[in-house]
């Protein structure tokens, strides 16, 4: 069983906002996903996967960029003088 | 006009020989969508301009006597995670309730250079995660066979269309069963391609090592003439590849040889120790006993593995979704919370992203990027994502070693037929078994196809064919054998 703790920090590293009732959901059905997963027990004698980087140099391909980007950009719920417009980090 | 049984080459042939027009034909899936669909609730968006507008190009080119394509004017319905240019794609989640999509995927570029018409895009688990649609932020699709029951999931929307003759196929995307499930409650034809064979390019992610885009159609042939059109290497996904020519194959039922794992049939599924349902058993046991009257040689294998499979699957999909969904941000695009007054107020970046994915994304959704998270963060990763990937070579091992001496795998595609609406939605758990079977064959990147086989009180059972790496055309022939000596 994980803790009430646990989900809270795991909802926080998610960005996810919870409501009190749902870290108590949230604790008891990944409590209960989690006993399900331990049945992985100890196979653990494999290599791993064969895997292959596939590369490509970084260019500007698309004619029809600048309508593409607008589109893009459009898509966005606030943009100021073409960027796009977030919450001071700092 | 007859809906019923029309397929691609049906329509194809009827529209050269001028029987009906590409416009007219359009027009009788419109009408059946829209007298038809308030009951199944197939369709999250119909496009019915577009789809037109493709079936007038058509008929422009036969009254000018051009060659049309095979798919020519053909109907289709998208799973609503594909994007299609200037139409909205929900991902059937509020989150991209007001997305409009900015391009076309490849896969419906090549439709629409083959002038397909698109008739609208179809319900479907948020962000495909889901057995039955009803995850969908919109509402749950019905099975055409039954109104109570589900049409199965993630592409519930599109085999429900296909089922219910709203369309002549559709396509869905598979991360752990989404195609064939689907496919097999709602007795149609599904075909999961080798990982890497269709382009993603488009495809709204969910699990990036394990998606695949293909077809549900109501025959073998068409599923056929649709993998054909959409496959293919892609630049814009570096892991599409070109499918390899089969060399030196030519079907010979003599020479057949088909695997039968019985883990399928002896392994338990939850609190129940015999996973599949014994009415589902025989039907697929006869399917297999009919291809051997055929002279098909059938085997017993085994896939030691297999009880693995389910969990390995749950840790790598939630895990690869936690990543692609941290998007979702309320910042580039989607739900946003940024110009809710509260949030305006407090100048806190981090409350824009907690509030905006928690309005945006549903229960299931939350659950698996949480799972993903846990399976991911520090002191657990190698307890987890480690050990799973680690397991998932074991799977695609067992495989390989079968596939040394047989040429295909049969296995039901799911232990039980569709089920009622709202029996598993309260337990995630015992919703993520239905995909026991079909999970396997997305950790080892094979293809498969969902064949139906049968019925169990009226409901559809399919078989599941499952295939060497690239032999997509292999199962295939081997499925044709069965709908013709139906």
């Amino acid at each position: 069983m994980i803790s009430k703790q646990e989900v809270q920090h795991i909802a926080k590293l998610a960005r996810l906002g919870l409501t009190q009732s749902e870290i108590e959901k949230f604790q008891r059905e990944l409590s209960k996903i989690l006993d399900y997963i331990e049945k992985l027990g100890d196979e653990d004698k494999s290599s791993s996967t064969e895997v292959e980087n596939i590369m490509r140099e970084d260019e500007v391909k698309s004619q029809k960029s600048k309508v593409k980007s607008q589109k893009l950009m459009e898509l966005a719920p606030e943009t100021k003088n073409g960027y796009l417009k977030t919450k001071p980090i700092l | 006009m007859e809906l019923e049984n029309l397929t691609i080459s049906k329509t194809h042939r009827g529209l050269v020989k001028k029987e009906f027009s590409a416009l007219e034909i359009c027009q009788a899936y419109l009408e059946k969508i829209e007298s038809e669909d308030k009951k199944i609730n197939a369709f999250l968006t119909i496009t019915k301009d577009l789809a037109l507008s493709q079936a007038k190009k058509v008929d422009d080119m036969i009254s000018t006597g051009r060659k049309i394509p095979l798919i020519s004017a053909v109907p289709c319905a998208i799973k609503d995670i594909i994007l299609v240019e200037d139409v909205k794609c929900t991902a059937g989640s509020k989150i991209l309730e007001n997305y409009i999509a900015p391009y076309d995927a490849t896969v419906i570029k090549k439709l629409k250079g083959e002038n397909c018409v698109i008739l609208g895009k179809t319900n479907l688990d948020e962000f495909a995660m889901g057995s039955s649609t009803e995850n969908s932020a919109f509402f749950p699709t019905k099975n055409p066979h039954n109104l109570a029951r589900v049409p199965g999931g993630s592409s519930g929307g599109s085999a429900a269309a296909v089922a219910a003759d709203e369309c002549i196929f559709a396509l869905g995307s598979d991360t752990g069963g989404s195609i064939r499930q689907p496919a097999s409650f709602c007795g149609m034809v599904g075909l999961k391609p080798t990982y890497g064979a269709v382009s993603r390019f488009g495809l709204i992610a969910f699990a990036s090592s394990l998606d695949q885009i293909g077809p549900i159609t109501k025959t073998v042939e068409d599923a056929k003439i649709i993998f054909d059109v959409i496959k293919g290497k892609d630049e814009m996904d570096s892991t599409s590849v070109e499918s390899p020519e089969i060399k030196n194959w030519e079907l010979k039922i003599k020479n057949l040889v088909i695997g039968v794992p019985k883990e399928y049939f002896t392994m338990p599924t939850g609190r129940q120790v015999k996973g599949i349902d014994p009415e589902v058993e025989k039907v697929i046991k006869q399917a297999i006993k009919k291809y051997e009257e055929m002279g098909v040689k059938v085997e017993e294998i085994s896939l030691p593995h297999t009880e693995y499979a389910l969990p390995c699957y749950y840790i790598i999909a939630s895990s690869e979704a936690s990543a692609n969904l941290a998007r979702y941000d309320g910042i580039k695009y989607g739900h946003s919370t940024a110009n809710n007054p509260t949030i305006q107020q407090s100048n806190n970046l981090l409350d824009v992203y907690l509030k905006s994915r928690e309005e945006g994304f549903g229960d299931e959704v939350r659950r698996r990027i949480m799972l993903g998270t846990y399976a991911l963060s520090q002191g657990f990763y190698e307890a987890y994502y480690l050990r799973a990937q680690k397991v998932r070579t074991l799977i695609k091992n067992d495989f390989d070693k079968a596939f040394k001496n047989v040429d295909a795998i049969f296995t039901p595609v799911s232990p039980t037929p569709a089920f009622k609406l709202g029996e598993k939605i309260d337990d995630p758990l015992t919703m993520y078994l239905s995909d026991i079977f079909t999970i396997s064959v997305n950790l080892a990147g094979l293809p498969a196809l969902s064949l139906p086989c049968g019925k169990v009180d009226n409901l559809p059972v399919g078989l599941q064919i499952i295939g060497k790496p690239f032999e997509e055309s292999k199962i295939l022939e081997i499925g044709k054998i069965f709908e013709k000596n139906l």
